[in-house]
C-alpha cells in the first residue's frame, strides 16, 4: 500500500474535520430521507393497536378525533374514541404504569362505552423474556388471566394475591401488578376521574403531544 | 491470500464467535431467538462491508495518529444509518432489537476488521472479508439464537415444537446465553482438533 500521510497537526486536523464533516452529511441526507417513513411506521403501529382492541366497525378515524389528559412527570394519557354515525362505540386509551419490574410499561387498552375492557395490546415493555413478557397473551380474551368483560372503573383489578380477581402470571406477579395497574390507570382517567388516580391531574387537552 | 479463503476465513477458520471471541456483548444479549441473532447478524454484516470498504479507500490519508477516532466516525456514520433504515422499513425487527443496533459501533468484530485488514487491503479483499466475517457473525448468532430458543421456550424460528411448559426459561435468560455460548465454542472445539 501507498504512503501514509504524515501525523502532522495540521494533516490531523484536516483529515478529523473532513471525515467527521462526510459523516454526517451522509447521515443527515439519510435523515431526511427516512423521517417520513419512520413517522409512517409509528402511526400504523398506532393504528393497528387501536383497530384490534376495539371490537367491530367505526366509521371515524380515532386518530384524529384524540384527546388527552397529561398524567405524572409529563407522561400523556391518549384516548382514541372510535364512532359509528356520531356515536362513541369503544375507546382505545393509551397508558402506562411505572410500576413494572424493569422499566415502564405502555399499553393500548379498548373499553366499551359501559367501561368494560374489550381488550388490550402491549406497545413497549422491558420485562423478563419468558416471565413477564407473557402479558401479551395472558390476559387476552380466552386467556388465563382473562380481563377482557371487566370494569376496572367500578371495580380496580388486582391479582389473586391482593385479593383479587386476576390470575396473575406464573412466577411474574410484579409485573401482572404492573400491567392491571397501567389499566386501572386508563380506567380511572376515562371515566374523567382526574384526581383519584395517582397524581393523575386535570383534563388538559393538547393536539401536538406525541409521546415515543 | 485469495479472495475465496479471505471470504472464508470469516466463516470458519477465524469465526469472529466461536474462534476470536469477538462482539460478546451483542451475542450474550440478542440471542433469545434465532430470528433476533439473524437480524443483528444481518445488520452487522452490512455495517461490516460499508465500514470495510469505506475504510480501504481512506486509510492512506488518515494519518495513523488518529485512525481510530477516523475509523470510529465511518463506523458510527453507517450504524446510524442502519439504524435510520431498519427504523423506517423493518420496524418490527428493530423494536425487538433495541439498544442493541446503536451499539454495533463499539462492537469489536467491526474496529477489529477495520483496523487488522481494511487498513491494509485493497477494497475488493476488504468487502469479500468483511462479508465472510459478517456472515460468520450471523450464522454463529442464528446458531446460538436457535439453540437457546429451542431449549427456553420449545421453539425454533418461533415455530412450536413442543408445549413451552417444558422449556428450560433459564436458557431465554442472561444465565442460558453464557451456558450454550459455553457448549457451542466446546463442540467447535472438539471438531476443529479432530
Amino acid at each position: 500500500m501507498g504512503k501514509k500521510l504524515a501525523s502532522t497537526f495540521g494533516n490531523m486536523l484536516v483529515v478529523l474535520f473532513g471525515v467527521t464533516l462526510l459523516a454526517s452529511a451522509s447521515v443527515a441526507y439519510v435523515y431526511t430521507l427516512t423521517k417520513e417513513p419512520i413517522n409512517q411506521a409509528r402511526l400504523n403501529k398506532q393504528a393497528a393497536a387501536i383497530r384490534e382492541v376495539i371490537p367491530g366497525t367505526f366509521d371515524n378515524d380515532p386518530m384524529a378525533d384524540k384527546w388527552s389528559k397529561e398524567s405524572e412527570g409529563g407522561r400523556v394519557l391518549e384516548f382514541y374514541p372510535a364512532k359509528k354515525n356520531g356515536e362513541t362505540v369503544g375507546t382505545a386509551v393509551k397508558t402506562y404504569t411505572q410500576k413494572g419490574f424493569s422499566g415502564e410499561i405502555w399499553l393500548m387498552v379498548g373499553f366499551l362505552p359501559d367501561g368494560k375492557v374489550t381488550g388490550y395490546t402491549v406497545l413497549e415493555h422491558k420485562e423478563t423474556p419468558g416471565l413477564g413478557s407473557k402479558m401479551d397473551v395472558w390476559f387476552v380474551k380466552g386467556g388465563k388471566g382473562d380481563i377482557t368483560g371487566r370494569i376496572p372503573a367500578e371495580n380496580p383489578l388486582k391479582v389473586k394475591q391482593d385479593q383479587g380477581e386476576v390470575d396473575a402470571i406464573t412466577a411474574a406477579t410484579i409485573s401482572s401488578r404492573a400491567f392491571l395497574d397501567a389499566v386501572n390507570r386508563a380506567a380511572a382517567a376515562l371515566q374523567g376521574d382526574a384526581t383519584s388516580y395517582d397524581s393523575t391531574s386535570g383534563a388538559t387537552t393538547s393536539e401536538n403531544t406525541e409521546s415515543n | 491470500m485469495s479472495n475465496l479463503s479471505t471470504f472464508t476465513n470469516g466463516l470458519f477458520k477465524e469465526n469472529p464467535i466461536f474462534v476470536l471471541l469477538l462482539g460478546m456483548c451483542p451475542t450474550l444479549g440478542v440471542t433469545t431467538s434465532a430470528v433476533n441473532g439473524a437480524g443483528m447478524g444481518l445488520a452487522t454484516c452490512f455495517v461490516l462491508i460499508l465500514s470495510n470498504l469505506a475504510i480501504s479507500w481512506v486509510t492512506n490519508i488518515i494519518p495513523d495518529k488518529i485512525r481510530i477516532p477516523g475509523y470510529i466516525v465511518i463506523i458510527a456514520a453507517f450504524v446510524t444509518i442502519v439504524d435510520m433504515c431498519m427504523a423506517a422499513y423493518l420496524p418490527g425487527l428493530h423494536a425487538a432489537l433495541g439498544i442493541y443496533i446503536p451499539l454495533i459501533v463499539v462492537n469489536c468484530i467491526v474496529l477489529g476488521r477495520a483496523e487488522a485488514f481494511a487498513s491494509k487491503n485493497k477494497a475488493l479483499p476488504s468487502m469479500l472479508d468483511g462479508l465472510g466475517m459478517g456472515l460468520g457473525f450471523t450464522l454463529s448468532l442464528t446458531l446460538l439464537g436457535a439453540v437457546r430458543e429451542f431449549l427456553g421456550s420449545g421453539k425454533v424460528f418461533s415455530i412450536p415444537v413442543y408445549s413451552e411448559d417444558y422449556g428450560m426459561l433459564i436458557f431465554v435468560l442472561a444465565p442460558g446465553a453464557f451456558l450454550a455460548l459455553g457448549y457451542l465454542i466446546a463442540v467447535v472445539n472438539r471438531f476443529k482438533k479432530a
